[in-house]
């Protein structure tokens, strides 16, 4: 009786697990034909942006979610570092240098309907070189006196200077092309001419955009459907979110830390690229003991900038000797200008006349890099007899006012992002006091050149004073560390302009 | 019994417009400077004055008071300086996500709390208070934010069982969206239970000697009775006044818990708002959690009307 009784079941439970089998079996290869049409992302970023329009304000979020997918420029910057054409298909530059002829793209539309052409080319860049103008980057535009369009897809730009690094500058986010008619709104309504278009934001969480179906360019047509900015402040929380599978990509990872926590994870891919962030530690040159070049050499003489990347950035960084990326035009390696000896710093101490040394204060930002760096540099400097006290300043807001705007402080360390930004040594008024006549002379020539390698070449004879001279401490370049999933092709590795271009990024089996 | 009230009501007014003032103060001192932190390090000294007569903060400060509180008073909270969006909405968008979190942070801990101090109380020296004393020794000491990492990496990371943070909003469903709240909740109400379950117990404590309650073991009352019918309700005044004190930390101190769940809450935008120095946001926001803890404290009063006869008669 029980055989008998049990006999049914266990066949009714084979066929019942047989046909569980099967029917998984079948939904799978439903499945995966619809898996691999995946047209979704999840990007996640460290901070959310304040406010959508780059063109109002600097923060470099801004650009990283607008800047090639919502708004374009006459020109851009590609993967590489090199200007490509955009809404301009061609320029011409006057023998003077004064003059520069753009041919815009022919039938353009903005999101809004409106038609990109000369005029609205105009409007954007009067918009941003105007009396009112609150562009961040307003000194692009400085020496452009006049703008003419004699018809709809030709734009003229006359110079009162020639400015060789106006094309550059032309393809950053803060020169994008704006809809005459709605650009009031793009903080929180961003309309360009790019392959998405601004879907929702959800303050506090994500930004949502979708493709533009009817993008001017086929050949950069976006291939994802819909694109999700979420921002996580924290690293744990990011690192959660990766693993969890809630997020495709973290295209910049903020703790080098927890980079190896990925290594065994079949799902996704870790990726070391380079960026323009440039850690480097600025001295008040105005200020003693650091007006003397002696001084500032023996500082950076103390400073082993491996054990620096090591302690500050688990090893992940590229060491540099000058206010230079291995990204930018011209690039040279100083690292061995000065390199580490602590005989040599030691004795240049002597020379300036602090054999016992000297101390002095650094007003470190909280940013993670910024203490652990400080507290590496702390270590070598006391080797040198030079005692630093760490001021932890909070970031931007009083290190703004401190550093940028009073000039009180002795040394502080930041990462610069801009990119190609050595000018600011030339700038008067910079927080670092350094007033150099040779090196501002080569920045004049920088602009008056449009030539590339002669631009490179100036570069380089730049990058040696500085190197010498060593108004800041050069450290290390942040490297991009990038994690993202397997089957997500076309994210950047590099990162020459800080960015998410996702016009080429798509899933693959 | 209205006198009290009205007496209350002007008083709640008159701190709230000190602590606006204040508010503003403190704000004003703060170093930094919003249109320079917006413009970044390239901006020059035109560009800045530009965007410093565009934010209104080239009018003199006593002005911009106020602008500002004759604003607040018609319901108008500005706009922020960062989003450019007015700033009530901003505060209705957190505020559907922070209030929920509080309320389901204080169930949890008076859930746990209330039952375990009671009994640890009655049977003192017994189980339940060796269970009580050790559950809210650790609770208390173990950081919030740490249980969240714990719990991330177990039920998310681990299990999978859970999502690792954000918040996908009310629109897209109740379940999700409380889903999204359960682990913060749960990190949240754990100190909140330690501190309540001894707040819980040493109010019984308290109550089981006083006369009513030997008076109605006296009478012949069974434990149970004198305990939940006597003690406990005697007992409801400090715990009470315990939950709201809670309630408005959990809504003004949750910042940590939502930065480790990547929660849009009202902690997150008061800290995005102070790092981004958009004054206007931090004013309103400072204000509103103010505005919550004295109204708070006036409702828990009023709640002490409702529960003791005796402090009605004293009204």
């Amino acid at each position: 009786m029980i055989e008998l009784s049990f006999a049914p079941s266990a066949r009714f439970v084979r066929r019942l697990s047989l046909g569980a089998v099967v029917s998984a079996g079948l939904v799978m290869t439903a499945m995966t034909p619809a898996e691999a049409a995946k047209t979704t992302l999840t990007l996640g970023m460290s901070v959310e942006p304040t406010g959508l329009d780059p063109t109002i304000a600097a923060p470099v979020a801004i650009g990283q979610v607008t800047w090639q997918n919502v708004f374009e420029g006459l020109v851009t910057i590609d993967q590489a570092g090199k200007i490509q054409p955009q809404l301009a298909k061609n320029w011409k530059v006057s023998a003077d240098g004064l003059t520069y002829t753009f041919k815009l793209q022919a039938g353009v539309k903005f999101h809004n309907g409106e038609a990109f052409d000369a005029a609205s080319a105009k409007f954007s860049l009067d918009r941003a070189r105007g009396a009112d103008s609150v562009n961040p980057q307003k000194r692009f535009f400085a020496s452009i006196a006049s703008i003419d369009t004699p018809d709809a897809e030709t734009l003229v730009l006359h110079l009162s200077a020639p400015t060789g690094s106006l094309i550059y500058w032309l393809g950053w986010p803060a020169s994008v092309m704006v809809a005459p008619k709605t650009a009031a709104d793009d903080k929180t309504t961003p309309v360009g001419t790019g392959p998405f278009k601004f879907a929702s934001w959800a303050k506090g969480d994500k930004v949502e955009l979708e493709k533009n179906a009817d993008y001017w360019d086929k050949d950069a047509a976006a291939k994802l459907d819909k694109v999700t900015f979420r921002f996580i402040a924290d690293p744990q929380a990011q690192a959660a979110a990766l693993k969890s599978g809630d997020l495709d990509a973290f295209p910049e990872f903020a703790a080098p830390e927890l980079m190896t926590s990925f290594d065994g994870d079949a799902r996704v891919v870790t990726s070391i690229g380079n960026t323009e962030l440039k850690v480097v530690a600025g001295m008040n040159n105005a200020k003693k003991p650091f007006d003397d070049k002696r001084v500032r050499q023996a500082l950076m003489m103390a400073i082993d900038r491996k054990t620096v990347i090591d302690g500050a950035w688990s090893g992940l960084g590229t060491p540099i000797g000058s206010h230079y990326t291995p990204n930018d035009p011209g690039y040279q390696d100083m690292t061995g200008v000065l390199p580490y000896d602590v005989e040599k710093a030691k004795a240049l101490l002597a020379e300036a006349g602090y054999p016992n040394g000297f101390s002095f204060t650094i007003k470190s930002p909280q940013m993670a890099y910024a203490p652990r760096s400080a507290e590496v540099m702390q270590a070598m400097f006391a080797e040198i007899g030079v005692t630093m006290t760490i001021e932890p300043t909070e970031f931007p807001a009083k290190w703004v006012q401190d550093i940028m705007k009073d000039r009180n402080f002795d040394m502080t360390i930041v990462a610069h992002a801009e990119p190609l930004d050595i000018d600011i040594y030339g700038r008067d008024p910079y927080y670092f006091n350094y007033k150099n006549p040779a090196f501002n002379a080569l920045m004049q020539k920088v602009q008056e050149t449009a030539d590339p390698a002669a631009q490179s070449a100036i570069y380089g004879e730049a990058q040696k004073i500085l190197a010498e001279d060593v108004p800041a401490l050069y450290l290390f370049v942040m490297p991009k560390l990038g994690v993202w999933d397997k089957k997500l092709k076309g994210l950047w590795e590099n990162e020459p302009i800080p960015s998410n271009v996702l016009s080429g990024v798509s899933w693959k089996e | 019994m209205i006198a009290l009230l009205a007496r209350r009501l002007s008083g709640l007014l008159v701190t709230l417009l000190i602590v606006s003032l204040l508010i503003f103060a403190v704000m004003d001192l703060l170093p930094g400077d919003p249109a320079s932190i917006m413009l970044g390090t390239s901006a020059s000294p035109e560009t800045l004055a530009a965007l410093h007569h565009d934010l209104g903060l080239d009018q003199p400060l006593i002005l911009r008071y106020g602008q500002w509180l004759a604003g607040v008073v018609s319901g108008n909270l500005g706009q922020s300086y960062t989003y450019g969006v007015p700033v009530a909405g901003l505060i209705v968008e957190r505020l559907a996500v922070t209030l929920p979190l509080a309320l389901m942070a204080v169930v949890l801990s008076v859930m746990i709390a209330v039952p375990l101090g009671v009994l640890a109380a009655s049977r003192r020296g017994g189980i339940f208070d060796i269970i009580a004393t050790l559950f809210s020794q650790i609770s208390i000491a173990v950081p919030a934010f740490w249980v969240a990492l714990l719990l991330i990496i177990l039920f998310s990371t681990m299990l999978g069982l859970m999502p690792a943070g954000g918040f996908p909003g009310w629109s897209a469903g109740v379940l999700p969206a409380l889903q999204a709240l359960v682990m913060p909740a749960v990190a949240l109400a754990m100190p909140q239970a330690g501190v309540l379950t001894r707040v819980a117990r040493s109010a019984v404590l308290d109550t089981m000697h006083e006369d009513f309650a030997r008076t109605a073991v006296a009478k012949g009352l069974s434990r149970s009775a004198v305990l939940w019918r006597h003690i406990v309700p005697n007992a409801l005044i400090p715990i009470l006044t315990m939950i709201g004190l809670q309630f408005t930390f959990l809504i003004a101190g949750a910042v940590l818990v939502e930065n480790v769940f990547n929660l849009p809450g009202l902690g997150r935008l008061a800290l995005q708002a102070l790092s981004q120095r958009d004054i206007i946001v931090m004013q309103d926001v400072v204000l509103f959690f103010a505005a919550l803890v004295i109204v708070m404290n006036f409702i828990v009063d009023l709640s002490y009307l409702a529960i003791d006869p005796r402090m009605r008669k004293a009204a």
